[in-house]
């Protein structure tokens, strides 16, 4: 399995784990690198947990089974630690810092735990922790809806996967509207310095 | 240009599976396109609905799926390559069609696409449609790969002008929402007109002509069978005496398994792509070439109650298996580990999975279920309908859209739900058999897809309920598709007709009909109450645009709202409401100013008047 890198990026609706996934595919597209990626829809925009899975390299599926991923990127704390089931103990975890209380706990049907309960509880299961604050970063960056390309580029400067932050800027470049370019690129580059 | 019509032939792009299902289309040349929207299928129809547009493709959204298999069937006839899109269940809607169909057959090509949904990630069931296949006697053919499905869905084009009947074209959740590099091939030009050419005795199915068309469609079918047989979608991989059978996703999960645990010396697998009729004589070879096989498919088993029934023919007694306790399961996802697991349990191969973690000190996580959006309209609607029948005792039938969502706490409202358009028509049969009082939910797509003939239903038989029309002017569950009640001037879109749901229903006979803003609460509420104390069908309509879809559309927005120094903290709103936008700091409400939409119905139902709207 070597020959191959698992990824899972778990997130709330609408915080852009989509549009992440796919500069990866883009990125992974001008790098000659095979891939393939599988999301599931549908709940995105009402709330729920929009998980995607992305295999590089030599292999035919799609999705990732339980223990199996070599790299988990959560950008919502809480939502980490739930997709811990998707890590084995060589696992590579980032994590925005920044929580995004589920609406159960404003009605009182949960406890969000503290960050540092988390964050301990992370950090004594995998390879390695790598923790940011991806979205008072994208605030630096001047745009709060940047969290995802903060992340994108923690993710790139891990150098678990198959791609270059090059590249991955070059895919940014692709796949952002042209008004929010430079903001991205900016995010980006302060996910990359954040993670070094 | 759209970037599905890009011709440039051997050009790589990163396609989702329904882009690349829908890419593939064009390049086959279809020229008429219909769907009713269903997840997972629904990107299919979006982009020929956008591509629409831009060249000479007829696409529409049609009412419900067996009118979108209709409106494809007589385009078909016409010789005019044509496709209909739905999701499994909705092929329960349009098989009275299908069965039919299959007698009178097409002239031009005619795919039929079905997206199976294992899992039930957005689904009510798990059925499995290749049984459809053999049900209504057609070919079925089945991809593996995204890649794969673009390029299959010509060949399924071919297929069917080769064989004079629809084909049906099998995918799951992993083919329709994976995404992987496609090569693009030519786009071959469109025949957008043909010609119908009248045959009664053959065409016009009373018992005399279909009594000969049956006879047809069986010869159909046994050259189907030599199809199959040669068909470059079923083939063979590998050698050994161990043999595995599999189709679409499964294939992938086997290929990376064999690679995983070294074992690819040792194993044969069959792929089958085109799974109906099965290869007979392709079967039989591979049977008698090995020791032992494992039938690795999602969801029933439909190749190995296949595979077996050949063997028996042949004579071969060689151990089969598939589905059983210790093996695969008839429920649910295959993921890449447990075929991997089974695979190397079945054929005693030893392994060691990757070490899995430790988790059981993770203290419970709070669930964060989906949600009705920051004010939507249904939310305010379901309120009312609780105020308005306090104290009464209600049954609750509700139906397929967003507003399902209104089962969840803290609204609580939706008691049955089995398919599209059954509120109107449970609602019946619960008013009939309970002296409760009966109020159902129904959207607008959904009330044009079937919930009318439930409503002639309880006009004509005088029922007893009280219906709520959730209008909120699009389709919104599946992405915000147009139905017949839709302003379609918003899409910048002319050409079109409208209906007015509250003529449709007035027409229909129902006595005592009313208009709601939902975001007028107080107001809202007494004409729900007046429509539950009428003795017969009452119905309400809801009117409010979808939140979202107002959004996108830029309808101005309200102002945010706050929480004001007079709030008591009774959280009536949080309790009662549950809007996305409220969230709990240092003990007290607050709502976030980017998700609020300023719908205000949670300032009318405060009780100390302490929601009030931000100053700018």
């Amino acid at each position: 399995m070597s020959d191959t890198t698992r990824l899972i990026i778990v997130a709330v609706g609408g915080q852009g784990n989509l549009l992440a996934s796919s500069v990866l595919g883009e990125a992974a597209l001008l790098s000659g690198v095979p891939f393939r990626m599988s999301e599931i829809h549908g709940m995105a925009q009402r709330g729920g947990v929009v998980e995607s899975a992305m295999v590089f390299g030599k292999a035919e599926s799609s999705i990732i089974s339980d223990g199996e991923a070599d790299l988990l990127v959560g950008f919502e704390p809480v939502e980490t630690l739930r997709a811990l089931n998707k890590c084995n103990p060589e696992t590579v975890v980032i994590t925005n810092l920044t929580p995004l209380p589920p609406f159960t706990v404003a009605i009182g049907k949960g406890v969000y735990p503290p960050i540092e309960t988390i964050l301990g509880l992370i950090r004594g299961k995998v390879r390695k922790l790598i923790t940011l604050d991806a979205t008072a970063l994208a605030r630096e960056a001047g745009n709060i809806l940047a969290v995802n390309m903060v992340l994108l580029g923690a993710l790139a400067q891990s150098g678990i996967l198959p791609l270059n932050v090059e590249t991955i800027r070059k895919a940014i470049g692709a796949k952002t509207k042209p008004a929010f370019l430079e903001a991205n690129l900016k995010a980006f580059d302060l996910g990359v310095r954040a993670a070094a | 240009m759209h970037k599905l019509l890009k011709d440039d032939p051997g050009a790589q792009m990163v396609l989702l599976g329904n882009e690349a299902i829908a890419r593939g289309a064009i390049e086959a040349g279809v020229a008429v396109a219909t769907t009713y929207p269903g997840t997972p299928s629904s990107e299919i129809s979006l982009n020929f609905f956008q591509m629409s547009q831009e060249c000479d493709l007829y696409f529409e959204y049609s009412t419900n799926e067996k009118v979108a298999l209709e409106v494809a069937a007589a385009t078909a006839n016409c010789g005019v390559r044509s496709m209909c899109m739905m999701k499994h269940v909705g092929l329960n809607v349009a098989a009275d069609a299908l069965m039919t169909l299959a007698y009178v057959g097409v002239k031009g090509g005619l795919v039929v696409l079905t997206a199976d949904d294992p899992f039930m990630f957005s689904s009510q069931n798990e059925q499995d449609n290749r049984y459809y296949g053999k049900l209504a006697g057609l070919p079925v053919l089945e991809p593996s790969s995204v890649e794969e499905a673009k390029d299959m869905v010509g060949k399924a084009f071919d297929l069917s002008e080769a064989l004079q009947e629809p084909v049906l074209f099998r995918t799951t959740t992993r083919i329709n929402h994976s995404t992987a590099p496609v090569t693009l091939g030519p786009i071959a030009p469109r025949k957008t007109k043909g010609y119908f050419q009248k045959n009664p005795m053959s065409y016009v199915t009373v018992p005399a002509v279909s009594r000969t068309l049956h006879v047809k469609l069986l010869k159909n079918l046994d050259k189907a069978l030599e199809l199959s047989e040669t068909s470059p979608f079923n083939f063979v991989t590998g050698k050994g005496k161990w043999g595995i059978v599999c189709n679409g996703v499964s294939y992938g999960y086997v290929m990376d398994a064999l690679k995983d645990l070294g074992i690819g010396d040792r194993v044969q697998v069959l792929r089958i792509g085109f799974s109906n009729p099965l290869p007979e004589k392709k079967i039989t070879a591979f049977l008698q070439s090995c020791d032992k096989v494992l039938v690795a498919e999602e969801g029933e088993p439909f190749l190995e109650e296949g595979v077996r029934s050949i063997a028996q023919g042949a004579g071969l007694t060689l151990p089969i298996r598939g589905k059983a306790p210790e093996l695969f399961s008839r429920l649910y996802e295959f993921d890449p580990g447990m075929v991997r697991k089974v695979i190397a349990g079945y054929f005693g191969i030893d392994y060691a999975p990757k070490a899995k973690l430790a988790l059981t000190d993770i203290p419970p996580l709070p669930q964060r279920p989906p949600n009705l959006c920051a004010g939507c309209s249904h939310r305010a609607t379901f309120y009312e309908v609780k105020q308005a029948a306090e104290g009464k005792d209600v049954v609750y039938p509700t139906d397929i859209g967003c507003y399902t969502l209104g089962f969840l706490p803290p609204l609580g409202m939706g008691d049955f739900l089995i398919c599209m358009g059954g509120s109107t028509s449970t609602s019946c049969g619960f008013s009939k058999a309970s002296d409760q009082k009966v109020v159902s939910f129904i959207g607008d797509s959904t009330f044009f897809h079937s919930g009318i003939p439930g409503l002639v239903n309880a006009v004509f038989n005088n029922h007893n309920f009280t219906l709520v029309i959730l209008d909120n002017g699009i389709t919104a569950m599946t992405g915000h598709q147009p139905n017949p009640g839709v302003d379609m001037s918003l899409f910048n879109l002319g050409g079109y007709g409208r209906i007015s749901i509250a003529e449709v229903v007035k027409a229909l006979g129902v006595q005592h009909v009313s208009v709601i803003k939902p975001y007028k609460v107080r107001k809202s509420i007494e004409a729900i109450r007046e429509a539950l104390d009428f003795k017969g069908v009452s119905v309400v309509i809801a009117e409010e645009m979808c939140a979202l879809f107002a959004k996108s559309v830029k309808k101005a927005k309200g102002k945010p709202f706050m929480v004001g120094d007079k709030c008591k903290n009774h959280r009536d709103c949080v309790n009662l409401l549950g809007c996305p936008a409220f969230y709990i700091e240092n003990d007290r409400v607050k709502i976030d100013s980017a998700i609020c939409v300023g719908c205000a119905v949670c300032a009318q139902i405060c009780p100390e008047n302490a929601i009030v709207p931000m100053k700018s």
